[in-house]
């Protein structure tokens, strides 16, 4: 969900793009984190961990911590808290540690 | 706290400001000079003479600390104004619920007026039961459902 | 090779005044920032500061942010690089750096390393499910991206970072159903909780989280009374159904590249923990390295923002660029360091620092 109103700060409205995740379309604003565009989607498993499938989150969203890892356009492991959001993006929730080749 | 002389004079700040943290924007704030803060890790200390309730101080202060209580509003009413933070903010002349420091609904309000600030720390100047203005402290917007009560 | 006089690491408060005032001076600054925007934490402040004038006080923080940014775009001593992520500080004096995909290298004859603190997370059963997120992430979601994390927040800790983003989370327009604090009092400002109280938002001391409970995502978490000897009261137990649980248990600092450079670091739990030694001057056991801010030891946005003028100034002036006012401005910085360090908030602080900086260093 989006904040509309908010008592300090103004949210204008921005152009939005579309890109999919595991194949939906959803809507997000052009060079967001990908991550907040999944949450304004009420999406919030990103991954699943490598060992006991444990579905993962955001813990930080700023690059420190790795938990938000998934495969946008094929490539494994972004870090969608800092990844910015492009229209036509492909992502994918990440299942373990991704391929790397 | 300020005597009844003083209450009975008119509109004073109050300082629900207890700790020895650093801050004083409330004495750069004041324009008539009435807050002094000598070390900065001081509580503000307020020359009551000075003072006229004007509110400025409310809206500087860091820590929504600062209010205004009036007793000279009218007769069994005193005139309470609180920093607000929060959207939507309420109308003038509607009727809100009054809270005290522990967020418990004491009562009601009529809002009379919001002054909005460029800093958006806004104040709302609430008319309470006389025996109510050191109690209230905040305020909770009534849904449409709770006219009836 | 890019040959600079001052490199700073981290554009967040300290790293901006640091390039400001080290610029003003009249050095050749180079100011890097791994994000794409500048302001660090500063820029999800949406209350008001404490301090004094002098640290922008009444202003919030992400209005302070502004005007550092603005002044720093505007120096053109400084040169700013953002995207840029230092990768490593090596023994002959070269820096490596990735700006923007490319692998740069750099040889500053000073560096100033402004890198801040990262969030602390706590171990308990289900720590790791969704929607279990540190506060600043919170905030950063809330605040820069305006998304809402969740409908209604647990929020562990009542130091400052805990009550003043459980208030930033009301603002948002998120029920917050509580605050967990295992101490027997809050350690944030008092004010703060008060805001909190007199909305109705229960601060629940002496309490701590046991588990986190939910299948793919959070739905509530189990917490318990704490006794004298902080062991959980059998029987206490208290189920709060939630989707969002905020940690808000304390930062550590992002001290990487002063371990490979090779200062000399201690462990300061008042600070956060392991931090580098340091003088008067900001001055580490590297004779070229200096520290501000956060990294140095985590304190708050006022003391990162004095640090960074104090170390801005002095390596300026070691590397011959001193303005006339420059010995009254640093005597200036120093005294407001000491009154924001003078109060009982600020005991914490000076007990950690005491351990940590040296009359002598190197």
């Amino acid at each position: 969900m989006r904040i509309v109103n908010h008592p300090i700060l103004t949210f204008p409205k921005r152009d939005m793009v579309t890109f999919t995740l595991n194949g939906q379309t959803i809507e997000g604003v052009a060079g967001e984190p990908i991550a907040a565009a999944l949450h304004a989607a009420d999406i919030k498993v990103l991954r699943h961990s490598h060992g006991r499938h444990r579905p993962r989150g955001l813990f930080c969203a700023i690059g420190n911590c790795s938990s938000c890892l998934m495969t946008v356009d094929k490539i494994p492991n972004v870090r969608v808290c800092t990844e910015p959001l492009r229209a036509g993006m492909v992502v994918e929730t990440q299942e373990g540690k991704g391929k790397i080749v | 706290m300020p005597s009844q002389e003083r209450f009975a004079k008119g509109p004073i700040a109050l300082f629900e400001c207890m700790q020895q943290i650093p801050c004083n924007p409330c004495a750069d704030a004041c324009p008539r000079g009435a807050i002094t803060v000598k070390e900065i890790n001081d509580c503000p200390s307020l020359n009551e003479e000075l003072c006229n309730g004007c509110g400025v101080c409310m809206t500087h202060c860091p820590g929504l600390s600062i209010f205004v209580v009036d007793y000279t509003y009218g007769k069994d009413v005193a005139l309470v104004k609180i920093p607000y933070e929060f959207s939507p903010l309420p109308e003038a002349k509607t009727v809100v619920d009054a809270l005290n420091r522990q967020g418990q609904c004491i009562g009601t309000s009529e809002v009379i007026r919001v002054q909005t600030s460029p800093n958006k720390t806004n104040i709302i100047w609430l008319s309470v039961p006389r025996e109510l203005a050191m109690e209230v402290r905040s305020i909770r917007l009534r849904k449409e459902e709770d006219h009836e009560s | 090779m890019i040959t600079t006089e001052i490199l700073v690491i981290g554009a967040g408060p300290a790293g901006l005044m640091a390039a400001i005032h080290a610029a003003e001076a009249g050095a050749k600054v180079l100011l890097v920032e791994r994000a794409d925007r500048l302001g660090g934490q500063l820029i999800k402040q949406t209350h008001k500061f404490f301090g004094s004038k002098a640290e922008f006080a009444g202003e919030r923080g992400m209005d302070i942010a502004e005007k550092l940014i603005n002044q720093s775009s505007d120096i053109s001593g400084i040169t700013i690089w953002k995207n840029a992520v230092v990768l490593g500080i090596y023994p002959d004096g070269v820096v490596t750096i990735s700006h923007e995909g490319a692998f740069c290298t750099a040889r500053p004859k000073k560096i100033i390393i402004a890198t801040g603190a990262s969030e602390k997370t706590m171990a308990f059963p289900n720590n790791d499910l969704p929607g279990i997120y540190g506060a600043g992430a919170v905030q950063t979601l809330m605040n820069v991206h305006g998304v809402i994390p969740a409908k209604r927040i647990l929020m562990i800790g009542a130091g400052n970072i805990g009550v003043i983003v459980a208030y930033q989370l009301l603002q948002a327009g998120v029920e917050v159903a509580g605050i967990v604090e295992a101490a027997p009092q809050v350690g944030g400002y008092r004010v703060h909780a008060a805001k909190l109280q007199r909305h109705g938002v229960p601060i629940y001391t002496s309490r701590t989280i046991q588990a986190a409970h939910g299948t793919s995502c959070l739905e509530g978490v189990t917490i318990a009374k704490l006794d004298e000897n902080w062991q959980p009261v059998p029987g206490s137990e208290q189920y709060i159904p939630v989707d969002g649980l905020c940690l808000a248990v304390g930062l550590s600092p992002l001290t990487e590249l002063l371990w490979q450079a090779n200062c000399e670091m201690k462990f300061a739990a008042e600070l956060g923990g392991y931090v580098p030694l340091r003088d008067a001057n900001m001055k580490t056991t590297h004779e070229d390295i200096y520290v501000a801010g956060d990294v140095s030891g985590v304190e708050e946005a006022s003391a990162a923002m004095v640090e960074g003028k104090l170390a801005g100034l002095y390596v300026a002036s070691v590397l011959g660029h001193k303005k006339d006012s420059f010995t009254k401005e640093f005597q200036t910085a120093k005294s407001q360091l000491s009154a924001l360090r003078s109060g009982p908030a600020s005991v914490k602080i000076c007990t950690g620092l005491s351990k940590v900086v040296l009359e002598e260093v190197g």
